[in-house]
C-alpha cells in the first residue's frame, strides 16, 4: 500500500509542480469567461448597420417599418426596380426589398435581393414589419381599434415549480447547467484519458517500467498513475470551484443586465437566450450539494472506467507512436457519441434514449451529468440515479480489471508491433 | 551455501520456448555470468528471477525459501539492459522514489544516496534532471538506484554499455567491493573478457537451454584442445621438427603452438626439443578463452538444431 503511495505522490506532484499546470488551471476559467463576455462585447459594440433599400408597389407600407438598432429602411420610389437591384450595392444600400401590389387577403410575392446571405435578424425584421403593417390594416378594414386590442392582449409568465419541494424550478437553468456540467465532463475524460495513456507510453518508451516492475507489481503501477493524475483533476477543479465563483461574483461589474441581454440575442438559439435571463435568479435555487457531490462521483467513475482502458492502449504502444492514434478509436468514439446523446438529452432529459445512456457507463458519466440538473427526483428518480452509479462502479472495476491485464503484458512487450486482437486475447489468457 | 537455486524452469510463449527447463545454483557471494547470444532466453529468465514474469513450472527459491515476488522484490536489485530513468525528474529525487519503492526509508536513502554520489563524484548533477546527463552519468546514476536498498542479489544487465575505461574501471572495483561484502551478483554480458575477469561461475545458454554451467577455470580445462606454445632461442630447421609427439598448428617469430598427440605427454614435448638441442625460451599450455568456448558451443547446438 505504501508504495502506491508513492506511486500517487510522483504522479502527483510531477504534473502539478509543471509551469504548464498553473498556465492550463488559470487559462480554462478565463476561456469560459471569454466565451460569455466576447459576445456581449461584440455585439454591443457592433458597428454594422444594415440599410435595405424598399421598392413600394403597393402603396401601403411606407413610412410605416420600424427602424431598429441596426437595420434602416429607405423607400425609393424614384427609381426602376432592376437597375436598383444593380445598381444597390454603389448607392451604400445591403439589399433591396420588393413589394409587389398585393391582395390584403393574400398576401405574396414578396421578394428581396443582396449578394449577401441575409441574416436570421434581418429576416426577422422584415417579416415581422410586413406582418404588422398587413395586421394593421387588416384590423383598419375590419374596424377592429388597435388601442382596445393592445390592451386586450395577454401577457402572463407561468412559474414551473417542482412538485416535491417548493424551490422553482426552471428547465433553461437545468439546461445550461446540463450543457455545462455534460460538456465539461466530456473535456475531462478525454483530457485525462490522453494524459494517463501519455504517462504510461512514456514509461514503456523510456524502459523506466522494467525498472519499476522490479520493484512493484504492474497492477500498482498502473493504479497509482491512474489516481495520481485523478488527484490532479481534482485540484484543478477545487481551483476553478474557487475562479468561477470569485469570477460570477465580480461578473456584475463588467456586464449592464442590457449586455446580457445583447449577448443572448446574439446566440441565435432562442432557448438558450431565455435560458440566460432566467438563468442568474435560479442558480442559488438549484440543490449544489448533490450536483456537486453527483459531479465529482461520476467524473471519478467515469474517469476510472476510461482511463484504465487509455492506460492498456498506452501499454501496446512502441517507438512509433502514430500506431497508437487508431487504437484509441475505440476509446474515444464511445465518449464523443456520448456527447451527442448529451445534447439530446438536455433537451429532453426523460426520453428513452437519455435514460438508458444515463445508466450505461460507457455514457452515464456525461449524460448523467446532463439530466442530473433536472430535477432528482424529479426528472431522475433515485432508483435511476443508484443503479447507473452502482453499473457505473461495476464498469470501472471490470475495466480497470480487464486493463490491468493487458497492461501487466503489454508494458513489457517490446520490438514488435501489437495488435488490438492480440492484445484481447491477454485478457483471458492465465497468469 | 546457494543463495539462489533454480530448478528446472519453464516459460514457454504462443511461438517458442523462451526457456526450456533450465536448472542452476549460485553461491552466496559470488559472481555468476550468464552468458547467451541475442534471443537465448536470457532476459526471460531474468524477469523471472526479478519477479517480473511467472514461470509457466519449475521452481525459485532464495535462500533456500519459494521466492515470492510480493514480499522478496527487496532482496532483489535489478539492471536492465534497457536503461530506464524518468528523462525530466531530477536525478536525486529519482534515486529516492526508486529507493523508497524499494522499502528504504527517505532518511537512509538519502545518507546513502549522498555517500554514493560523493564516491562517484556525481553531486553536482544531483539536481540535474535525468536528460542533461551524459550516457555514461545516466548509466551511474542507473547502478546507484540498483544497489541503493543493498539487495542480496544484484543482477546486472550488460553494466559496462555506454561506460568510458575509467568509469567502467570503477563499475567494476564497486562490483568487486559489493561481491566481497557477501552481494551474490548475476553478471549477464556478451563482453567475454570481463567475464573471465569478474565471474567465478558462468552459465552458458542457447535457444532456451543450457549449454554449459561451471567455473571459469573448469570450462576452460574442460574444452582445452592439447595446445601448447613453445619458445625458442634459434629457430630450428625442418628435419628436426619431425616426431610423432606432436603436429605444429602454426609457426611464429621464435615460437610455435604445437597440439599434444594423445599417447604423448608435455615432457615428450621437451625431451624432443632438448634432444635436438633447440633452445627452449618458455613453455605453456594454451587454455581456451570463454570467447572461443562460447562461440564454438553455440555453433554446435546451431548445427544440431539445424540437422535435427
Amino acid at each position: 500500500m505504501n508504495k502506491i503511495y508513492l506511486i500517487i505522490q510522483r504522479e502527483f506532484l510531477s504534473r502539478v509542480r509543471k509551469r504548464s499546470f498553473l498556465i492550463v488551471t488559470l487559462l480554462v476559467p478565463l476561456a469560459f469567461a471569454a466565451m460569455i463576455i466576447i459576445p456581449a462585447v461584440l455585439a454591443g459594440n457592433s458597428n454594422s448597420s444594415t440599410k435595405v433599400a424598399v421598392v413600394d408597389k403597393s402603396g401601403i407600407f411606407k413610412g410605416q417599418f420600424q427602424d431598429s438598432r441596426n437595420t434602416y429602411f429607405k423607400f425609393i420610389s424614384d427609381q426602376h426596380p432592376d437597375s436598383l437591384k444593380r445598381h444597390y450595392a454603389d448607392q451604400g444600400y445591403s439589399g433591396v426589398l420588393l413589394i409587389p401590389e398585393i391582395d390584403l387577403e393574400r398576401p405574396s410575392g414578396f421578394e428581396y435581393y443582396s449578394d449577401a446571405q441575409a441574416s436570421i435578424a434581418l429576416e426577422h425584421t422584415i417579416t415581422n414589419n410586413l406582418n404588422s403593417v398587413i395586421e394593421r390594416k387588416r384590423m383598419e378594414i375590419n374596424g377592429i381599434d388597435k388601442a382596445k386590442l393592445d390592451a386586450i392582449r395577454a401577457d402572463v409568465t407561468v412559474e414551473f415549480k417542482d412538485s416535491k419541494d417548493e424551490k422553482k424550478g426552471s428547465s433553461a437553468a437545468s439546461f445550461i447547467l446540463g450543457y455545462a456540467s455534460g460538456f465539461t465532463m466530456y473535456f475531462m475524460l478525454l483530457l485525462f484519458g490522453t494524459s494517463v495513456m501519455r504517462g504510461v507510453m512514456e514509461e514503456k518508451v523510456n524502459r523506466i517500467a522494467e525498472v519499476m516492475i522490479s520493484s512493484v507489481r504492474p497492477f500498482q503501477l498502473m493504479m497509482g498513475k491512474i489516481t495520481g493524475i485523478a488527484a490532479v483533476g481534482l485540484l484543478q477543479f477545487l481551483i476553478w470551484g474557487v475562479l468561477l465563483f470569485l469570477l460570477s461574483m465580480a461578473m456584475p461589474l463588467f456586464m449592464s443586465p442590457e449586455a446580457i441581454q445583447t449577448a443572448n440575442q446574439a446566440g441565435s438559439n432562442a432557448e438558450m437566450a431565455e435560458a440566460m435571463q432566467k438563468f442568474s435568479f435560479v442558480l442559488g435555487k438549484i440543490n449544489w450539494a448533490l450536483f456537486i457531490g453527483c459531479f465529482i462521483f461520476y467524473f471519478l467513475g467515469g474517469y476510472l472506467f476510461y482511463s484504465s482502458l487509455y492506460a492498456a492502449v498506452g501499454s501496446l504502444a512502441n517507438e512509433d507512436a502514430s500506431d497508437i492514434q487508431q487504437m484509441t478509436l475505440p476509446l474515444t468514439a464511445p465518449i464523443i457519441i456520448s456527447s451527442i446523446i448529451l445534447v439530446r438529452a438536455v433537451a429532453d432529459p426523460t426520453s428513452p434514449l437519455a435514460v438508458w445512456a444515463s445508466i450505461i457507463p460507457f455514457s452515464s458519466p456525461l449524460v448523467m451529468m446532463a439530466r442530473i440538473p433536472a430535477g432528482v427526483p424529479g426528472t431522475v428518480p433515485y432508483w435511476q440515479l443508484l443503479l447507473s452509479m452502482l453499473v457505473l462502479i461495476g464498469g470501472f472495476i471490470a475495466s480497470t480489471w480487464i486493463a490491468g491485464r493487458i497492461y501487466r503484458t503489454g508494458i513489457l512487450m517490446y520490438g514488435k508491433k501489437i495488435t488490438l486482437k492480440e492484445a484481447t486475447r491477454w485478457i483471458f489468457s492465465k497468469s | 551455501m546457494n543463495l539462489l537455486e533454480v530448478q528446472h524452469l519453464k516459460k514457454y510463449y504462443a511461438t517458442h520456448k523462451a526457456v526450456d527447463d533450465i536448472s542452476f545454483n549460485i553461491a552466496q557471494g559470488s559472481i555468476f555470468g550468464l552468458l547467451g547470444p541475442n534471443g537465448a532466453g536470457k532476459t526471460t529468465l531474468l524477469r523471472m528471477i526479478t519477479g517480473i514474469f511467472y514461470p509457466d513450472s519449475g521452481n525459485i527459491l532464495l535462500n533456500g525459501r519459494h521466492f515470492d515476488p510480493m514480499n522478496d522484490l527487496q532482496a532483489i536489485g535489478y539492471m536492465p539492459e534497457e536503461r530506464g530513468l524518468y528523462k525530466k525528474m531530477p536525478v536525486a529525487e529519482q534515486v529516492l522514489y526508486l529507493a523508497q519503492l524499494k522499502g528504504l526509508d527517505k532518511k537512509t536513502a538519502n545518507a546513502r544516496i549522498r555517500h554514493w554520489f560523493d564516491k562517484f563524484e556525481m553531486n553536482a548533477w544531483a539536481h540535474k534532471k535525468v536528460d542533461e546527463l551524459s550516457k555514461g552519468m545516466q548509466q551511474k546514476v542507473q547502478f546507484i538506484s540498483t544497489i541503493l536498498h543493498e539487495p542480496k542479489l544484484l543482477i546486472l544487465d550488460e553494466p559496462f554499455s555506454g561506460l568510458d575505461p575509467i568509469n567502467s574501471n570503477l563499475l567494476k572495483q564497486e562490483i568487486f567491493n559489493l561481491s566481497k561484502n557477501g552481494t551474490t551478483i548475476i553478471f549477464s554480458t556478451h563482453r567475454m573478457e570481463q567475464v573471465e575477469e569478474i565471474c567465478d561461475h558462468i552459465m552458458l545458454v542457447n535457444k532456451g537451454h543450457k549449454i554449459l554451467d561451471g567455473s571459469v577455470k573448469q570450462i576452460r580445462q574442460d574444452f582445452k584442445q592439447g595446445l601448447f606454445r613453445i619458445g625458442v632461442g634459434v629457430m630450428p630447421n625442418a628435419a628436426q621438427m619431425a616426431t610423432w609427439h606432436f603436429t605444429i598448428v602454426s609457426v611464429d617469430d621464435h615460437s610455435f603452438t604445437l597440439k599434444l598427440n594423445p599417447d604423448s605427454t608435455t615432457n615428450d614435448i621437451l625431451m624432443h626439443f632438448i634432444r635436438q638441442e633447440i633452445p627452449v625460451t618458455y613453455f605453456e599450455e594454451i587454455l581456451p578463452s570463454i570467447n572461443e568456448v562460447f562461440i564454438s558451443q553455440v555453433q554446435l547446438t546451431e548445427n544440431v538444431a539445424a540437422t535435427a
